[in-house]
């Protein structure tokens, strides 16, 4: 964590209700607030890099070439079935490392949270980050935290940087890509759009449906390590997978075929798309990435990815195809090809 | 999934096809009334794999496109207004007013919601009684019982904060209208299988009698179409004309008596204007009576506000099975679903969306016969 220079070295007492709130930067209250958010951080992710709290962290050498990617989160509900958006905010960046090829190393953490918020709420976030980052063994090694006025944030925000270091044979690029490769998706979709849109909306469907938040670097770098053939890998997160094929349809200007018989859908996941006139290629996933792979590897890699809990039901699930231009088809039932369409703003659910 | 899976059988569809081969000695143009239904034979190519021997016109029966213009831009005159909460299907969010549509309305500071159910509507009254809340009405038979039940629910709760913007619209008056219409072209009606749950079909008879062509009520998915279909098309061949239910695990001669009763408790019958149409004498529903002090055109004075539809959107003559999709200047050019010139274009259930998504594909090349 940042030093906070208007700290005193006074120690306060600190607020411990479970009432207490957050409060703005002004006032003794507000001193205590800081403290107990300096004291929660510095507690929860004790690390070398992190524990003497300078406004940076210094790491050691990487021995290799540095990946770094940023993501935000805004999630609405804080908690969900299956995650809250501290698991999300730890995994979603550790996994848009490992799908560029590198193996994550050190995060960042800078929370925004909104005045006036439970500092029980700002606990348990903590506490899941602390509890996702120890089972991925990637430490949060420098942070920040900014309480703003009510009303100008939707109770918590969090922002992850990672670091990660480029793996020898990770060699991912859409121009690679070429007809006959496979398309795999390492399990089912649409679990996490549906799972969040299920809670925001108390639409009442159980506990049958759970966000796949999970972290996929250690089956990204078994499948990397396995000398399959791997073209590229996309994390299939907002826009779900019809996003990231349209992105690699663009970047390759290569048509790319999806057979929706291949799907992996679970069933509750399905009745609600029905009920809700949603279509999963459009609905979001926190644990599943598309793998674009050599035609001759491609059961290989579907068999090296049931090995790994997060892809249990991974499936090849369509093909790069003789170029019709850049797009991307879904072969439906009764065998035509449609255009899948890129989605227009957010997925509208219908009148009936 | 049950009830779903076998209806999207490729082996029954493909014997379903070749029975309609087989039938079929002239060219028949068939119109499905629904939306929803619209969008299965676009996303499955059913459209394509019946010609020659059908060609599918597309019907009125989507209830976002439907809805006039001047209801649309007193629903964001009400939206706009402070100490309103305005709810509504998503659907309707993206149809355009005259120079607006409810997403931007909420983008101003609007408190626009979309919930799943009118019943999610009077939640939102009974815990904010201090706000007026206000559920934007909208659909056909099928999304009326459940706005009559809100409406029934909030007097019940005795909640004065709560009102319904009613557009809902009948389904016979506009077949009706369809078939009346001396440049219609249409010999056979697949009738909506939904609308037909809730109200049932007798009312159908009259129109298979007076207009001497089949009405057949048709479900959703693959395989229903096709039979839906291959239903009609014996008909016209045999020269016959009457009413028959291919969607008989969902339909019942009478409806639903619940729903039915819950309509006539709210709701009565009234002229109506559809967009790109115009009025259609009895083909509407309004709040009747008992339940005028629910109706938010009255409570917060929009009667006054009068809207000219743009001549430019031809979704009249799309919604009537008068031109395609494609055949309107400004579809995929000027009309895209981004910047939709009319509601057609905007809602899941349009004819120009469901064109515009499913119907520009490429020419597969490689594209599989269905397994025999």
């Amino acid at each position: 964590m940042n030093a906070e220079p208007t700290l005193g070295a006074c120690p306060l007492p600190l607020p411990s209700s479970a009432s207490d709130q957050l409060l703005l930067a002004h006032g003794e209250g507000a001193r205590a607030t800081r403290r107990l958010i300096r004291e929660l951080m510095a507690h929860a992710f004790a690390n070398p890099f992190l524990d003497p709290l300078g406004d940076a962290a210094v790491l050691p050498d990487l021995h290799g070439q540095a990946v770094l990617s940023t993501d935000s989160y805004v999630v609405s509900p804080l908690f969900f079935p299956g995650g809250d958006i501290g698991k999300l905010a730890v995994h979603g960046t550790i996994n848009d490392l490992a799908v560029s090829g590198a193996d994550p190393l050190y995060l960042s953490l800078a929370i925004i949270a909104e005045e006036g918020l439970p500092l029980e709420t700002l606990r348990k976030v903590i506490e899941s980050i602390r509890d996702a980052a120890l089972s991925c063994a990637i430490p949060i090694v420098t942070g920040d935290t900014k309480v703003v006025p009510r009303g100008t944030a939707d109770g918590l925000f969090l922002n992850t940087t990672g670091l990660g270091r480029l793996r020898d044979d990770a060699h991912l690029s859409a121009n690679r890509i070429e007809p006959g490769d496979a398309i795999l998706v390492s399990g089912t979709i649409g679990d996490h759009g549906l799972a969040i849109l299920s809670a925001r909306e108390q639409l009442e469907m159980g506990d049958t449906i759970r966000s796949d938040t999970t972290p996929l670097h250690i089956m990204v770098a078994h499948l990397l390590q396995s000398g399959v053939d791997v073209k590229f890998l996309r994390d299939a997160t907002r826009g779900g997978v019809s996003a990231v094929c349209h992105e690699l349809a663009e970047a390759s200007g290569r048509t790319l075929l999806l057979r929706e018989s291949a799907l992996p859908i679970s069933e509750p996941v399905r009745g609600a798309c029905e009920l809700l006139g949603l279509d999963p290629l459009y609905v979001a996933n926190e644990g599943k990435l598309i793998a674009i792979v050599a035609a001759p590897d491609a059961e290989r890699a579907r068999d090296l990815l049931h090995a790994h809990p997060a892809g249990r039901q991974a499936a090849i699930i369509g093909e790069v195809t003789t170029n019709q231009g850049a797009t991307v088809l879904v072969r439906g039932p009764l065998g035509y090809d449609r255009i899948l369409d890129e989605p227009t703003g957010a997925p509208l659910p219908r009148i009936c | 999934m049950k009830y779903v899976d076998e209806y999207r059988d490729p082996v029954l569809a493909r014997r379903l096809l070749d029975e309609l081969r087989r039938t079929v000695t002239q060219p028949w143009a068939i119109m499905e009334v629904c939306g929803g239904q619209t969008h299965t034979l676009l996303r499955n190519g059913i459209d394509e794999l019946v010609q020659p021997l059908v060609r599918l016109v597309h019907g009125p029966g989507c209830p976002v496109c439907v809805t006039p213009l001047e209801l649309i831009d007193k629903a964001l005159a009400i939206a706009a207004q402070p100490g309103v909460i305005f709810t509504s299907f998503g659907d309707m969010l993206r149809v355009p007013g005259s120079s607006d549509d409810l997403l931007r309305v909420r983008a101003r500071g609007g408190d626009v919601r979309i919930v799943y159910s009118p019943l999610d509507a009077v939640r939102i009254a009974a815990e904010n009684p201090g706000r007026n809340v206000v559920f934007f009405a909208v659909g056909f038979e099928t999304t009326a019982p459940a706005t009559a039940l809100a409406v029934v629910d909030a007097k019940r709760r005795g909640l004065t904060n709560f009102s319904l913007l009613v557009s809902h619209v009948l389904v016979p008056p506009a077949i009706e209208a369809i078939l009346s219409a001396p440049a219609s072209q249409i010999q056979g009606f697949l009738a909506a299988g939904h609308v037909c749950t809730v109200v049932g079909f007798e009312e159908y008879f009259a129109l298979t009698d007076r207009y001497k062509v089949p009405i057949v009520v048709t479900g959703f998915e693959p395989v229903d179409l096709l039979e839906g279909i291959l239903m009609t098309v014996r008909q016209l061949e045999q020269g016959r004309h009457e009413v028959e239910n291919q969607y008989a695990r969902s339909v019942k001669r009478a409806g639903n008596s619940t729903a039915r009763a819950l309509l006539d408790q709210v709701y009565e019958v009234c002229d109506r204007p559809w967009r790109g149409i115009g009025v259609l004498a009895r083909s509407g529903l309004r709040l009747n009576a008992e339940y005028h002090a629910f109706d938010a055109e009255t409570r917060f004075a929009v009667e006054g506000i009068h809207t000219v539809e743009p001549p430019e959107c031809r979704s009249g003559e799309v919604l009537q099975g008068l031109i395609r999709p494609e055949q309107c200047p400004e579809f995929a050019t000027r009309c895209t679903p981004e910047r939709p010139l009319g509601a057609p274009m905007v809602s899941s259930e349009g004819a120009c969306a469901a064109y515009y998504r499913y119907g520009r594909r490429a020419r597969p090349v490689a594209s599989e016969p269905i397994p025999s």
